[in-house]
């Protein structure tokens, strides 16, 4: 590795308001070698690879590439010195066809400029396929091909621009293992001729497979490289992992002779879920950890019937119960608190009073269908005192509040429906970090009080923090439990990236 | 791998083709009944009659058919073809300019009115219903205030009537097929020929199957989405001419509800209005399928309100018949 390399990233810095997202940070790619970035969910990955493929600017720091330094303004300038990234979520028009996608912009025409050049497009890409050594009809529909073969389309798409550098985020996401043997042919072959391909994956068992070094990042900081073959999967986890973390001092054992307030049975949804078991018990909070897109979300949602499963049993303090939309999960007494709190928790143009109503507002009518607002407002000034909302009055509208007291909105919304279940999805997400002690606070007191707490977080301090229970998931199954005193860091960060095929 | 390649083929044929079948064997299937359940139906003036009448909507429709793909709507079709007649009448009768200038200059004002609208969708980032439902008032405003609310006739120029209702078939073969007829076919081939071989027709499709892809592919989205407006106003403005030339006059009160078949032949006709998919065959089949339907049943006696509710029931079920098979696929 003592040649030049094709990228060498040096004392990068980038700050966004408020997170320091990325702090002194170095990276280098030399030609035909895998290089894997790893690093908890914000370590900056994503940031430093949008730095080098122009969607973001560094506040300071050189990117070296071939030995010249370079700026990259632009997406494009990105693309003419040859680095293409291949997003999670491919960016591909699904009506138009394999080869229409791969040149989209760039279209051979036919003598006459307005007039498009379909054969010759045709041989492009088919000359490009055989480059690759894919067989696959330029021709075909990108919507009736399989995600893997569509993401074939992103990687020739990137490599038609003459791409040196191909950045792959989470390439085998949603891939099957034969899709990904795949996948490693075609990268081993790029390899071969001399294309740096960035690797980012959660999955150690890949890394070790494809990569031949590894980068890894925490907290926005380069920690160190290593060489694949030289280093073990244990040691790479606690690199990423490897930070002091803060125990709550008074914690309680979970009651285990607590009533089961909430039990899931071989939950199925197509490939998001498989086979999902728990159990809830009164008075507990119970912590979902995991990767993103391992399926805790999508755990959340099928219980409260925002999806469609397609089997599975969820029974409601010992009773079966039928959830097919989320009035039905309402209605038992389920409140999902969502992590996107502005698009699917609030309704944030409108004020206090009527975001602490709106999931209880038969309560509040009259026969005729008049609302007693009165009692509404009654209401949300109870929930205003106690979960201590800071806001001038119940009828300031909650665009004007702050994360974290929104986040106390919607809460208050679910015990005015007197909810006994709560699932919280990232409860802290965009909330500052004092305001999420505070949430931390209430969590732990409506526990106490009785209520069950699902708390879905990607924070694993987070987790470890309030957790009774841990349940960890990778790709879509529950590949562990934990209770709260034998859970740490590493164990959870083990169960989180364990492939079971 | 090639076993898999080739079952995508057949998939591909299914989504494009199917839909299109399935309509123009509904247009047999309502040519047969109607055939059947009357003897003045599949008479060759009838025929001429049907397709003369499809003439207007079906032109309308083909426009809307671009805009539609991206994703978007147009409702201004039916009123900037009104305001392009009314302009052909203010520049042929009011000012006496030869009929040509008036043809290009109705055209043009129909493009204009389609590139302000494409204007206010691509670049202000109004949403396509609001900005052309304003442009659709707006010219409906403009051609009662430029024509004074008065119908305007080109009785001085009686060769203006000759575009629409002119036959060069029967001076070269003795068949009389109409010349709106003959536009409306020839404006067909013209706009099929853009949407499958030409750049525009790729944007055109890309745009509405993912926007934010073809931005991010280096394509000027929003030229391409303005090209495409004008492209659907030009269509109206062509409308525009062959319904002033048919009724020899400019009637500034027509045209509303227009844009409203237009559509309804559209989706009849296979395109999705969310946008990615559609063909111009299906939207001659759409049109002719709407006429071919007012004309049987008026020959069968049904009274016009009902015939109104039956096309109502067929867009819905056109409509439903496509999710059906979206589904299974």
């Amino acid at each position: 590795m003592d040649s030049q390399p094709l990228i060498a990233m040096e004392g990068i810095e980038k700050s966004f308001p408020g997170v320091h997202a990325l702090n002194q940070c170095r990276f280098q790619l030399q030609a035909g070698e895998v290089h894997a970035l790893v690093g908890e969910n914000g370590a900056g990955k994503s940031t430093l690879m949008k730095i080098l493929t122009g969607v973001y600017q560094k506040d300071a720091g050189v990117i070296v590439h071939k030995g010249r330094e370079v700026d990259i303004p632009h997406t494009k300038t990105a693309q003419q010195l040859g680095i293409s990234i291949i997003h999670q979520e491919l960016h591909l028009m699904p009506h138009l066809t394999v080869a229409q996608n791969i040149y989209i912009g760039r279209e051979p025409r036919k003598k006459f400029p307005l007039l498009l050049d379909d054969k010759a497009l045709d041989e492009q890409v088919r000359v490009l396929f055989r480059r690759m050594n894919l067989d696959m009809d330029p021709r075909a529909r990108v919507s009736d091909l399989t995600v893997a073969k569509q993401q074939m389309v992103e990687i020739a798409k990137a490599l038609s621009y003459d791409s040196e550098v191909l950045i792959m985020d989470e390439p085998t996401a949603a891939l099957t293992n034969s899709e990904i043997q795949e996948l490693f042919r075609i990268i081993g072959q790029l390899k071969a001729s001399g294309v740096g391909i960035v690797y980012i994956s959660h999955r150690m068992d890949e890394l070790k497979r494809i990569s031949d070094r590894i980068t890894v990042m925490r907290d926005g900081c380069y920690i160190d490289t290593l060489k694949t073959n030289e280093v073990s999967v244990d040691r790479i986890i606690s690199l990423m992992v490897g930070r002091e973390i803060y125990h709550s001092v008074d914690f309680k054992q979970t009651d285990s002779e607590a009533e089961t307030v909430l039990e899931v049975r071989n939950l199925n949804r197509g490939n998001a879920l498989k086979d999902i078991a728990f159990t809830l018990k009164k008075g507990e909070i119970l912590g979902f950890a995991g990767l993103m897109g391992a399926g805790r979300t999508e755990v959340a949602r099928a219980i409260f019937g925002a999806d469609r499963i397609d089997s599975g049993e969820i029974i409601i303090h010992g009773k079966q119960a039928r959830i097919h939309n989320p009035h039905d999960a309402v209605k038992q007494g389920i409140g999902y608190l969502s992590e996107d709190r502005k698009q699917y928790g609030l309704l944030v143009d409108m004020d206090v009073k009527a975001n602490v109503a709106v999931a209880s507002y038969s309560r509040y009518r009259s026969i005729l269908g008049w609302m007693k607002q009165e009692r509404i407002a009654e209401s949300a000034e109870k929930v205003v005192e106690s979960l201590k909302v800071k806001t001038p009055s119940v009828d300031q509208k909650v665009k004007f509040l702050s994360g974290g007291n929104q986040q106390k909105v919607v809460i208050g919304k679910w015990l005015t429906r007197d909810s006994d279940i709560l699932i919280f999805d990232e409860p802290t997400r965009g909330i500052d970090v004092g305001a999420k002690g505070e949430i931390y606070k209430l969590l732990e007191e409506l526990a106490e009080q009785g209520k069950s707490i699902i708390m879905i977080s990607s924070e694993l301090p987070e987790i470890l923090r309030m957790s009774h229970r841990v349940i960890v998931m990778c790709e879509g199954r529950i590949t562990g439990e934990l209770l709260r005193e034998e859970a740490d860091q590493e164990k959870i960060m083990k169960l989180a990236t364990s492939r079971t095929g | 791998m090639k076993v898999a390649i080739t079952t995508n083929k057949q998939i591909h044929i299914k989504s494009g083709v199917l839909q299109q079948l399935l309509a123009f064997a509904s247009l047999i299937a309502l040519v047969l009944v109607f055939t059947l359940s009357s003897d003045n139906f599949f008479q060759f003036d009838n025929i001429i009659g049907i397709l003369l009448s499809t003439a207007v909507i079906g032109v309308l429709a083909l426009g809307s058919t671009f805009v539609i793909i991206t994703g978007g709507i147009d409702l201004a079709v039916g009123t900037v073809m009104t305001f392009s007649s009314v302009m052909a009448g203010v520049i042929i009768t009011f000012w006496g300019l030869p009929i040509p200038f008036g043809v290009a200059g109705g055209v043009i004002t129909g493009a204009l009115c389609g590139a302000i609208s494409g204007l206010a969708v691509a670049k202000m980032k109004i949403p396509p219903f609001i900005a052309t439902l304003a442009m659709m008032m707006i010219t409906k405003g403009l051609s009662l205030v430029i024509s004074g609310t008065k119908p305007i006739y080109f009785d001085e120029t009686p060769a203006f009537a000759q575009i629409s209702m002119g036959s060069i078939t029967k001076s070269l073969f003795g068949v009389e097929i109409p010349n709106a007829v003959l536009l409306f076919f020839g404006l067909a081939i013209i706009a099929g020929l853009l949407l499958a071989n030409t750049i525009i027709g790729r944007y055109n499709f890309a745009l509405g199957s993912n926007e934010e892809a073809t931005r991010l592919s280096g394509v000027n989205v929003n030229f391409w989405k303005i090209t495409i407006y004008t492209i659907t106003g030009a269509f109206s403005g062509i409308a525009g001419i062959l319904m002033a030339s048919r009724l020899n006059s400019a009637q500034p009160a027509l045209g509303s509800g227009y844009e409203l078949e237009a559509i309804a032949a559209v989706v009849i006709g296979g395109t999705s209005l969310s946008g990615g998919q559609g063909t111009i065959l299906g939207t001659v089949i759409g049109a002719l399928i709407m006429s071919v339907l007012t004309n049987g049943l008026r020959i069968l006696s049904v009274p016009q309100e009902w015939q109104t509710v039956i096309i109502g029931l067929v867009v819905i079920g056109a409509v439903y018949s496509d999710i059906l098979r979206r589904r299974k696929g």
